[in-house]
């Protein structure tokens, strides 16, 4: 090989050494949706899915599944925040709705924002929620206190081994993350 | 050659006085076999890999041995000159391969069992914060702290013969505590970083991660003790807040809830007493440096010298020097997105009272404020 | 053949002399060892006994992380660059590496990476301490200042060596010998373009990871903020998927070196030449389908822990057909023990000893006891320090006189063998037993039971320290004052660097392509 043909293939196999490392670096923020599809799918973490629309089809009536429901308050947050009913048993296809309590208890206007996490997390599959509180944030003035619905159906597919879910909802004060990306757009 | 032989003699007989010393001292080389029954499989099966890996490894290292003593130049001077067979290779790729399938299929069958979190008798939330435990009886309305017995954590130092305790590091003030033969459900989840709930006799360990909810769970059939740590780096203590759970009969256990509940009632009803009356400056400054000492000293100092920038000191800081409604603030609500825990719940109001104000006077900040129980009520009710 | 070349401070500045850049690779690891070794001794100090004698929690897991991070990107990964360097373009009968300029300043990045990323120990919060995998949110929320300069370092090391690999790739594929075809190439040569495929591969995805880092610090983004929608788990995702075939990165081209000089002491050839290729090829395959080993107590679902688990196990496979070729290789050969050989050997035992207590945490149900307990730290120390770290020495002194043109000490040689040897084990065997008693990893502090364990670790740990000093002491004094080397000093050395190049190997080397038969 000559030497300017030595550099030209050089030069090829170089942009195509540096085209899969640009590549490379696009994929790991492509990890980021594709880890969220890779959740949806599998279930993995209790990650539960966006608004779900309720079709009514059979409801299944011989299945009971217990659908449990705790409330968590993350550090920095002076909510007060619960489930109105603790648990309650549900056949799979039905619509059913419970409801979630919160309040300001400091007197500062507050911005919270829940977020739904499922056990066991294959059962994130098979919860579908068609109005949460937790698709949005919620802001709440000193004192305010407010009673949140929640509505959601439990898919028919489950599988039989799933008896029990858990649907846990942790309350994360937002307000200075809010107000410091309001600032940024203005 | 003679002192070859001699210092090879003195090195066997230090390595042979080293193992034997690590015999006498530590009888068990091995992993726990634990009580449950999944911890028990989980040593069965480590006990069988553990065998099959020493099995491969006799076979492999002996015939490199075997090689190495007989196929050395002085023995064997001129080299075979093969290097490839396909069979051999083939079949040095296929046997392996069928050991590790073969370990596979038990593996399987415990991992099931052990994910298999359904149909529990009772549920516990655990949440991990820096550096506790905090328990919660979903069946029962208790709920709890658990924090390394102290004064081991922060006065570490001053201590000299402190580790020589038995259960230095894994003593907690309020042990998890649960009913024998009962499957109980954890609910694991976190509050600031990820932690990691481990009890090795109970083969439980799951992530304590922010924002979401992990299940396990176990069922151990003997009353006792069962210790363990946090087994995830969670900053400057993890080493520091281990787990004690006991395992009671199912009457000790109903015993326990029932006092616990007494305990609470008792506890609230003396808060509001302590309340209600209106506390002298050394009386506060004293309960103040107690609190502060058990539960801000970790990240602040004693000294109140603090380890800025993560954790401010609290010497002529602005925070304690400025008003003390935003002291307050601060101590009942944490701080979003900071270290700084909310401690409204976990502080009565005369110790929220006394550690703000032992704060705003000690260390030189002499500010002369008084926090009364009373305003910590006043603030909590929005006024 | 003209062998001048620049002389001073300048020699080495700008430098494009592949021999020079493969110098100032290894003596930069061999600093940054002593530096990352200086800070395990802090460690085993403070773990000496029960109790907090020396340190503060907090520095102790600023030790740690240091630690950790200086010893995979500062120590192992740039001695193999070195090795690289050196070695690739004589074994393939090229005149220099392809991109000589790109290889200067792939070198001189590091300086300044490493600069940067000690320096944080004496800024304002102490230096990152939440440990070398630098799990979110500790290393975003509630992270010291100084993770901004930990982040910047990792993206300079990060474009070092994607330079590096960038540099390897078109080397080998472009300017070898003619005759040298690629089934011709030393097994080293191999491992190392495979290695250098990592690398582009995953490099790239920590600099991602570590730039979600910053914005997460910085710019309100929440990829790794579960308040904000995004998810702490996922970080590990995406760390171990490059963290995984990162172990991969700094074992392979140490595989590369034990196959060549096991075959040269045994005086054979290397056994099963193309199934060690496509064993090597087939690791890298499936270093990127099993990261989530790493991470089996975070809650996966079963499906996801079983498929993790089994690919794992997989990998065994061929990594047991490389140490039976390596084994069938010694067989009836005509074996000769002079260092290089007694690392090498080592090399296979006690990486092999890695590898077993690796398929031991394959199985998710047992990983559950082990994960994140002094067993873990045994395991990847049996397969970092005997493995990367012995391979590493192995190759310096087989190619030290080709290096040199003089001959180290055997005999110094081999007592720095046996003492490293000793110390090794003394210093991660007992490590298993902590484990396996139940002692987490990364803690400062511990209960009496693990004492005893602790105290033989420790004391392993200052002997292999010091032990490590004799090595420095051995290779000046053969650059300084040792025996002129012969041309061949191994009898079954093979390859163009032994057969066709004198010792030392002139400054240039190649100007005409060698003869491949």
């Amino acid at each position: 090989m000559s030497e300017t043909e030595q550099n030209q293939a050089n030069k090829k196999l170089i942009v195509r050494l540096v085209g899969i490392v640009g590549g490379m670096f696009l994929f790991a923020f492509a990890l980021v949706p594709l880890y969220d599809v890779f959740c949806e799918i599998t279930g993995i973490n209790g990650k539960t899915r966006g608004k779900a629309i309720y079709q009514s089809v059979e409801v299944n009536k011989q299945r009971e599944v217990t659908v449990e429901f705790i409330t968590d308050i993350n550090r920095g947050m002076p909510w007060e925040f619960k489930s109105l009913v603790k648990s309650i048993k549900v056949h799979p296809g039905e619509l059913n709705e419970v409801k979630f309590y919160a309040k300001n208890t400091s007197r500062k206007d507050i911005i919270g924002q829940t977020v739904p996490s499922i056990s066991p997390g294959e059962g994130a599959l098979y919860l579908n929620k068609t109005e949460c509180f937790c698709f949005d944030q919620q802001r709440l003035a000193a004192g305010e206190e407010v009673e949140m619905p929640m509505k959601f159906y439990v898919d028919s597919e489950i599988p039989d081994d799933i008896t029990h879910l858990t649907l846990s909802y942790k309350l994360f004060n937002v307000t200075d993350a809010v107000e410091v990306a309001s600032g940024a757009t203005k | 050659m003679a002192i070859r032989r001699k210092l090879f003699a003195s090195l066997t007989a230090l390595l042979g006085l080293a193992l034997s010393g690590v015999v006498q001292a530590t009888a068990d080389l091995n992993m726990r076999p634990g009580v449950t029954e999944t911890s028990l499989e989980a040593y069965d099966l480590h006990m069988m890999v553990v065998w099959v890996m020493t099995v491969i490894a006799v076979v492999v290292f002996g015939l490199m041995f075997y090689s190495i003593i007989f196929h050395r130049r002085s023995k064997n001077p001129t080299p075979a000159t093969w290097s490839h067979s396909t069979t051999v290779e083939f079949i040095w790729t296929a046997i392996p391969f069928i050991i590790l399938i073969a370990l596979t299929i038990p593996a399987v069958k415990l991992l099931i069992k052990m994910e298999d979190a359904s149909n529990p008798d009772m549920s516990v939330q655990i949440t991990g914060s820096q550096w506790k435990w905090h328990y919660k009886y979903l069946d029962h309305n208790i709920e709890f702290f658990s924090n390394l017995n102290s004064p081991q954590q922060t006065e570490h130092f001053e201590q000299p013969g402190i580790a020589a305790e038995p259960n230095y590091l894994l003593d907690v003030d309020n042990e998890l505590v649960i009913p024998a033969n009962k499957k109980v459900r954890f609910l694991v989840t976190a509050d600031d970083v990820i932690h990691s709930w481990w009890v090795p006799e109970l083969a439980v360990k799951k992530d304590a991660i922010p924002g979401f909810i992990n299940e396990t769970w176990t069922k151990v059939p003997k009353p006792g003790v069962y210790r363990g740590q946090c087994t995830e780096l969670c900053g400057k203590w993890h080493g520091f807040m281990p787990v004690v759970v006991r395992v009671v009969t199912e009457a000790e256990f109903d015993q326990w809830v029932a006092k616990k509940n007494e305990e609470r009632l008792a506890a609230e009803k003396a808060a509001a007493e302590a309340a209600a009356k209106s506390w002298d400056m050394d009386k506060l400054m004293a309960l103040g440096k107690e609190t502060y000492d058990a539960k801000c000293a970790a990240c602040h100092q004693v000294d109140g010298s603090g380890t800025p920038p993560l954790f401010p000191a609290m010497i002529d800081s602005p925070m304690v020097k400025g008003p003390a409604k935003d002291h307050i603030d601060i101590v009942v609500n944490g701080k979003a997105g900071t270290a700084m825990a909310a401690y409204g719940a976990q502080l009565t109001d005369a110790e929220l009272a006394a550690v703000i104000t032992y704060e705003r006077n000690a260390w030189g900040n002499n500010t002369g404020d008084k926090v009364q129980p009373a305003d910590i009520q006043a603030f909590k009710a929005g006024n | 053949m003209a062998d001048h070349h620049p002389t001073g401070i300048k020699r080495w500045l700008f430098t494009t002399n592949h021999k020079d850049i493969g110098s100032m690779y290894l003596w930069f690891s061999f600093i940054m060892f002593l530096v990352g070794g200086a800070m395990a001794m802090v460690i085993r100090a403070e773990l000496y006994q029960p109790g907090l004698q020396f340190v503060d929690p907090n520095f102790f897991n600023q030790m740690t992380t240091m630690h950790g991070l200086i010893m995979v990107f500062g120590a192992v990964m740039p001695s193999m660059v070195g090795l690289a360097n050196w070695l690739i373009p004589m074994q393939i009968g090229a005149p220099d590496m392809a991109l000589p300029r790109m290889n200067n300043w792939s070198f001189w990045i590091l300086p300044f990476a490493f600069a940067m990323l000690i320096s944080s120990l004496f800024m304002e919060g102490g230096a990152p301490n939440f440990g070398w995998t630098f799990y979110a949110p500790l290393s975003t929320t509630y992270a010291p200042p100084s993770t901004d300069f930990f982040i910047l370092g990792v993206h300079m090391m990060g474009i070092s060596s994607i330079m590096g690999a960038i540099n390897v790739i078109v080397t080998v594929f472009n300017m070898r010998a003619p005759g040298m075809t690629l089934m011709k190439m030393p097994l080293f040569v191999w491992t190392w373009v495979i290695t250098a495929f990592l690398l582009i591969m995953v490099m790239p995805v920590l600099a991602g990871a570590v730039t979600m880092m910053l914005t997460d610090r910085h710019f309100g983004t929440d990829f790794f903020n579960a308040a904000g929608g995004g998810d702490p788990v996922m970080f590990q995702h995406i760390f171990w998927f490059f963290g995984h075939p990162e172990v991969y990165i700094m074992i392979l081209p140490a595989f590369g070196v034990a196959s060549e000089i096991i075959p040269a002491f045994a005086r054979k050839k290397l056994f099963g030449y193309s199934s060690m290729v496509y064993a090597t090829a087939s690791i890298a395959l499936l270093s990127f389908v099993v990261w989530a080993h790493h991470m089996f107590t975070v809650g996966m679902p079963v499906a996801g822990e079983l498929f993790f688990m089994i690919a794992t196990m997989l990998i065994a496979v061929p990594t047991g057909v490389k140490v039976f070729n390596w084994v069938a290789t010694m067989w009836q050969g005509s074996m000769t023990f002079e260092t290089p050989m007694l690392f090498a050997i080592a090399f296979v035992i006690l990486f092999t000893i890695g590898g077993f207590s690796g398929v031991m945490l394959a199985m998710a149900p047992v990983d559950f006891q082990y994960h994140d307990t002094y067993f873990v730290v045994a395991h990847f120390h049996y397969v970092l320090f005997p493995g990367a770290i012995f391979g590493t020495t192995a190759a310096v002194y087989y190619w030290l006189p080709k290096w040199t043109g003089k001959m180290y000490n055997e005999k110094l040689g081999k007592a720095h063998f046996w003492i490293s040897m000793l110390f090794v084990n003394l210093t991660f065997f007992p490590m298993h037993f902590s484990g396996l008693a139940g002692m987490p990893r990364r803690i400062p502090d511990y209960n009496m039971m693990f004492a005893d364990f602790n105290q033989l670790a420790s004391i392993g740990a200052f002997g292999l320290g010091l032990s490590q000093l004799l090595f420095l002491g051995i290779v000046i004094a053969t650059i300084r004052g040792g025996k002129k080397a012969e041309d061949k000093p191994w009898d079954g050395a093979t390859g163009l660097e032994w057969d066709q190049l004198p010792c030392p190997a002139p400054y240039h080397t190649f100007d005409t392509p060698p003869k491949v038969n």
